[in-house]
């Protein structure tokens, strides 16, 4: 049943119609969604002002620790080295001296500059940390992502996940700290030795949740690789948690060896890091509290920032959140 | 179920041996000369030396003396300390400490389940209001600022306010409290992030919306559908947690010096006192296995769409 009426029919003629000549390029655009990842993840990420602002304090914070060891004159002892052309001058009058603007965070014991051994802690810290997250969530995620995927291996990196995680984790850090001497590297060995396993359950548990997707099955049936596989298939959807474990694994190490140093097995004492700072400022609370609070507000500082930002990150780099 | 039970059951016993079998192993890697103090090493000779070595079982086949060990342990002994309390039975001390620890964690224990499930379930009923700004806050400080430094300024901070002892004394019921609460402060916010977040993800389920839609009040709802189901994954960690209270806190307990578990296991590996080491890590690491065990079973009795023979399967 035709209701138009005639008028409006010579209205909608051909004359109104632009045809386009056929462009294969923009043929192409029809199937094109310029969705970028991590553009989307920035974007996410960006959105939120106290991200920036706090992502702005930790990049400030690492810059800090990175750079003033660099600059500064005065290195952690030297105040009291044999070598330092004043070392005759320096006597019982510059220890334990209150903040002032020489000493912004005052001195130690033995005269030693709090602002610099703060920074030069903070660095020492911030390594370990950081060389802790880089084997433990590299290792935890190829280990991860291959326990759950390849079958075969489950029943055995289940074991031997029960079998790791029920010593408890200070048999191995006391263990190894006493067969091999306390250093830098002795720390980081006793903490990846558990710190993998435990990521990598958590990335496992993932993977099998996604393994039985239909565009896994797709590509083992063209005969992809299995490494091109978990590359391309499962890593992506996992980014998220490998973004959150760094994130929580550099605050953990660093307090883990605050921990250390409390129960002397940290790093040796003439290695200056927030754990000897934090252990030290301690004995002395009672009489120089500010020995204690100052590398501590530094040290909490540094901790939550880089929490805070780790889990925003995270909550951004998951695709679901995207717009 | 009996026969995953049974089968269960020798699993974690094999695991349990392989864990002690370990670290005896790695005991017998430790340099020897710490088992002497300089002057004991100075002034025994080489065959002493030897002598005492072989005495406390540090040198030999440690084959020999895995089973040695393992023979006496099923007769009920746990055979003596040699350094922390030399020629003490491990029992005994074992007696003696684990009352401490036992109690501040169970209280604690009660205590953090009660405030953080409380905290949890506000922080998901005011999701993206200042309860969960809030909540989220306390967890933020809790989890990423060093526990040894809250706790210490903690110590400082409330001994100095009320003007209460800054050591455990067991006469004096006042200096019971604070150990307790610092105890519970990491468990709660453990607790509150977990739950607001299962909560958080329930709340999205169709079956939740259907209920509201039907017209069922919030609090209802709460209480019988999404509180229940949250709780599940969580209930899974309460007996290993419940039975690990045993283990004790090593910050804890040295800041309020209490004489619990806590540093035993640590003192004892830096004094190379062997024979405690091994206990301790036998006790440890069943108890740990007994707890994942527990809370497998636990989570079948709350959940019954979960079911632990199938679950092997997957």
């Amino acid at each position: 049943m035709n209701v138009c009426k005639p008028n409006l029919k010579a209205a909608l003629s051909e004359s109104l119609f632009e045809r386009i000549p056929f462009d294969p390029e923009k043929s192409e655009l029809t199937g094109y969604s310029n969705y970028s990842y991590w553009q989307s993840t920035f974007r996410t990420f960006f959105k939120k002002r106290s991200s920036v602002l706090l992502l702005t304090i930790m990049c400030a914070f690492v810059l800090m620790s990175l750079l003033y060891p660099m600059i500064c004159e005065m290195i952690p002892g030297w105040e009291t080295s044999y070598r330092n052309p004043n070392f005759a001058e320096t006597g019982s009058a510059t220890w334990n001296l209150a903040p002032c603007a020489e000493h912004l965070f005052g001195t130690d014991n033995i005269g030693r500059d709090m602002w610099s051994r703060t920074w030069y802690g903070t660095r020492t810290s911030l390594l370990l940390g950081f060389v802790i997250a880089f084997f433990d969530v590299t290792l935890g995620t190829i280990a991860g992502a291959l326990w759950g995927y390849v079958r075969r291996i489950d029943r055995f990196m289940t074991e031997l996940y029960n079998i790791v995680t029920n010593i408890p984790q200070t048999v191995y850090l006391v263990l190894f700290t006493y067969i091999l001497r306390p250093s830098f590297w002795t720390i980081v060995l006793a903490m990846c030795l558990t710190g993998w396993l435990s990521i990598a359950r958590f990335v496992r548990n993932r993977v099998v949740a996604i393994r039985e997707n239909e565009y896994n099955i797709a590509s083992q049936c063209l005969g992809t690789p299995l490494f091109r596989i978990l590359i391309k298939n499962i890593v992506p959807y996992i980014v998220s948690i490998i973004i959150m474990e760094v994130a929580l694994t550099i605050p953990y190490s660093i307090g883990s060896e605050v921990f250390l140093s409390y129960i002397n097995l940290g790093l040796p004492l003439d290695v200056v890091s927030l754990g000897n700072l934090v252990s030290v400022g301690k004995n002395s609370f009672e009489v120089y509290p500010f020995q204690l609070i100052y590398p501590t507000i530094i040290l909490s500082f540094v901790t939550v920032s880089f929490y805070i930002v780790g889990n925003r990150f995270a909550d951004a780099s998951d695709p679901r959140n995207h717009i | 179920m009996a026969k995953y039970i049974f089968k269960r059951t020798l699993q974690s016993l094999l695991s349990v041996f392989i864990v002690v079998f370990v670290v005896f192993l790695l005991l017998r890697l430790m340099p020897t000369d710490g088992y002497f103090t300089r002057d004991d090493y100075q002034n025994m000779s080489e065959a002493e030396r030897q002598m005492y070595l072989v005495e406390i079982g540090a040198v030999g086949n440690p084959i020999k003396l895995f089973g040695e060990f393992m023979g006496k342990l099923f007769r009920g002994d746990l055979g003596e300390s040699y350094v922390l309390q030399p020629h003490r039975a491990i029992a005994d001390i074992l007696a003696e400490k684990i009352p401490y620890s036992l109690a501040f964690g169970t209280v604690s224990m009660v205590l953090s389940l009660i405030l953080g499930l409380l905290m949890g379930m506000a922080m998901a009923k005011g999701k993206g209001k200042w309860p969960d700004a809030l909540g989220t806050g306390y967890v933020v400080i809790v989890r990423a600022v060093p526990s040894l430094i809250y706790l210490f300024l903690l110590q400082i901070a409330i001994t100095g306010l009320f003007h209460i002892p800054m050591m455990f004394s067991e006469r004096n019921p006042v200096t019971w409290i604070l150990p307790t609460v610092s105890l519970s402060l990491s468990s709660i916010a453990w607790y509150a992030i977990w739950l607001r977040r299962f909560m958080v993800d329930e709340e999205n389920r169709d079956y939740v919306k259907f209920a509201r839609s039907k017209g069922m009040t919030d609090w209802k709802l709460m209480k019988r559908h999404v509180l229940r189901n949250a709780l599940v994954p969580l209930a899974q960690y309460f007996p290993l947690q419940m039975l690990l209270t045993i283990s004790g806190s090593l910050v804890i307990e040295s800041l309020y010096s209490i004489p619990g578990m806590g540093g035993l296991l640590v003192e004892a590996i830096q004094e190379m006192d062997n024979s405690l080491v091994q206990v301790l890590v036998i006790l440890y690491s069943a108890l740990g296995v007994l707890g994942v065990f527990l809370g497998d079973i636990l989570m079948v009795l709350l959940d019954p769409r979960i079911r632990l023979t199938d679950k092997k399967e997957g």
